[in-house]
């Protein structure tokens, strides 16, 4: 990942693209009273196709917002295949498509005319336009209604004509807020089924509190809740990790103001009945780690006594209070169910 | 500017696709017809009674008929610009649609640009429809066309500015009745306003007068054109529009 100053500093650094489409920094949101979402991180790569999931409320929509340039961040900061989502935001929205929860259509509007009004508002002209607008109609399989008003359209066909604006002006990102909401399972498949055939072009973030659907198409998975980020990670290791893990959350320090982390995660992966260490961050010669174990091992007493003996200070122990497995939990429901609460 | 065009157009669409233009169009064919028969059959008598007395009376069919219908019409303004301006941001807010815009390469200005053109194209259309009747006196007598001219100026004028308040209101909620019936409750504000100028000459009351949009239109159904009438409504056009700009500012940072 290049951070901005190897960007710029030399001529040859100018031709090099981030590899990065989307990286998020700090990013906080304030709404009046409460945290919407507070001090997320997380770096997307081109190309890639990344679940957004957590439980309902915990924060995707407003991040996917901020990604829009539509809210403005608290706090931290939002970029965009480069593009800072606060100084360029028009740079930003022109390089995005967006599918908010509710598609958002004209019922008095024809479902071409609708297209072409959308892709008028993306800036593409011409005879560009009647071209881009029969493709993504093909693309999205919503050709045979083109001259339909779509206040008559069903629910599946109003959310094609939803993913269809978003990718109108081929977007290089496409955000996708809860795309199978409210589906019924034929038109969930058929959804998901779309979604796939995008990703090669496009890099896709999707927001869902439905696990499976993370795991029917998402290569990488970024878990929220309560504002605050989980967990970023693959799938797969993300499933093997939540099979009967514990978390313990410790901070080190040290006196004279010195600690190699890495020495100090070797040490604590040392300690009997480790399976993971996770290196969360540092403040003034503090470390936070996150230490996971198999379930029921009770690891609190020998990893306390193994960093008193390496002569660290232990400023804090205790079991993660946002345990994975918890939000695991309440993103295993059953799809069915949820459904039907939809 | 095309961008604002884009929008344009999309609003005549939604005008004219839905019954709200006809519904207008029809109501205000209604009530123009009424004030112009009224005021007809007002001249008429009076020619009658001057030729049975004798006494022969300056007959002016602008001062007689253009000037009553252009003053009423301008009243019937108030009551229909809310109809016309309450769904313009209010029912995108509460569709959703508003997020496909602000997440679209287009600006604010763009956005209430073709928005209130749209609006103040539909009262054109509408003041049109009132000519029909205009018409009918170009067929059976010589009205001076130049105040007639300089009235409609007036009153779209009148429209454009009233107009660009409804827009600001629009943007402050998502529901279009309160929309509507906060912009109807500004624009009847403005109206009485001027009442205030039949029994005071003070300074204070000057002022509360000189707020009133019908103290400006005053002059134009005579068919005289003040620059301090032109500034007033170019005037109260801008701060409409500044303050929609504005508000949808607060939209995206409040949220």
């Amino acid at each position: 990942m290049f951070r901005t100053g190897s960007r710029a500093a030399y001529g040859f650094a100018v031709a090099l693209v981030p590899t990065h489409m989307i990286k998020v920094e700090g990013l906080t949101k304030r709404y009046d009273r409460h945290v919407a979402v507070d001090n997320i991180s997380f770096e997307i790569t081109k190309g890639e196709i990344v679940g957004f999931l957590g439980p309902n409320g915990a924060g995707k929509t407003t991040t996917m917002r901020v990604l829009t340039s539509f809210l403005p961040p608290t706090s931290g900061s939002a970029n965009v295949a480069g593009y800072d989502v606060v100084e360029n935001p028009m740079e930003v929205k022109r390089r995005i498509g967006y599918l908010p929860e509710t598609p958002p259509l004209y019922p008095e509007m024809e479902v071409g005319e609708y297209l072409t009004f959308v892709g008028q508002l993306k800036g593409i002209r011409g005879p560009e336009l009647a071209k881009r607008v029969d493709e993504v109609a093909g693309r999205c399989a919503v050709k045979d209604v083109k001259n339909k008003l779509i206040a008559k359209l069903s629910k599946g066909y109003r959310q094609r004509v939803g993913l269809a604006q978003a990718i109108i002006h081929n977007p290089d990102v496409l955000i996708l807020d809860e795309p199978t909401s409210g589906l019924d399972p034929k038109q969930i498949i058929e959804t998901r089924e779309l979604i796939e055939s995008l990703a090669g072009d496009h890099t896709i973030i999707l927001s869902t509190h439905i696990l499976p659907e993370v795991e029917a198409i998402c290569k990488k998975v970024i878990i929220i809740a309560r504002g605050k980020l989980v967990a970023t990670d693959t799938v797969e290791n993300l499933t093997a990790r939540l099979r009967g893990v514990e978390t313990v959350a410790i901070e080190i320090g040290s006196r004279d103001g010195e600690l190699d982390s890495a020495a100090a995660q070797t040490k604590l992966e040392q300690v009997a009945g480790v399976s993971r260490v996770v290196h969360k961050d540092a403040k003034n010669a503090r470390h936070r780690f996150e230490v996971e174990s198999l379930q029921g091992r009770n690891i609190r007493g020998d990893l306390a006594r193994a960093i008193v003996e390496a002569g660290w200070d232990l400023n804090e122990l205790h079991t993660a209070a946002l345990s994975l497995e918890e939000i695991f939990l309440q993103l295993t429901t059953p799809e069915q169910e949820v459904a039907k609460h939809v | 500017m095309y961008n604002a065009l884009v929008i344009f157009k999309k609003e005549m669409n939604g005008y004219f696709r839905s019954p709200i233009a006809y519904g207008l169009m029809a109501f205000f064919a209604l009530i123009a017809g009424w004030f112009f028969y009224v005021a007809v059959a007002i001249f008429v008598q009076r020619g009658m009674e001057g030729q049975m007395t004798g006494r022969q009376m300056p007959m002016d069919v602008n001062e007689w008929v253009i000037r009553p219908v252009l003053s009423n019409l301008s009243v019937v303004g108030l009551f229909m610009i809310p109809m016309v301006t309450m769904r313009l941001f209010a029912e995108e807010k509460r569709s959703g649609t508003y997020e496909l815009l602000a997440t679209s390469p287009i600006r604010d200005y763009e956005i209430i640009w073709g928005k209130w053109l749209a609006a103040l194209a539909l009262w054109a259309v509408l003041l049109a429809v009132s000519l029909l009747n205009i018409g009918i006196l170009f067929m059976y007598g010589k009205p001076d066309w130049k105040p007639l001219l300089v009235g409609y100026l007036g009153l779209l004028l009148q429209g454009g500015c009233l107009l660009a308040i409804g827009t600001f209101i629009s943007t402050t909620t998502r529901n279009q009745i309160v929309a509507g019936v906060a912009t109807f409750a500004i624009c009847l504000l403005l109206w009485i306003l001027e009442w205030v100028s039949a029994y005071e000459t003070a300074a204070w009351a000057k002022v509360i007068s000189y707020m009133s949009v019908l103290t400006h239109f005053e002059p134009f159904s005579k068919g005289v054109i003040d620059t301090k009438d032109l500034i007033y409504y170019l005037s109260m056009i801008f701060l409409g529009l500044f303050l929609t700009k504005r508000a949808l500012e607060s939209v995206r940072w409040r949220a």
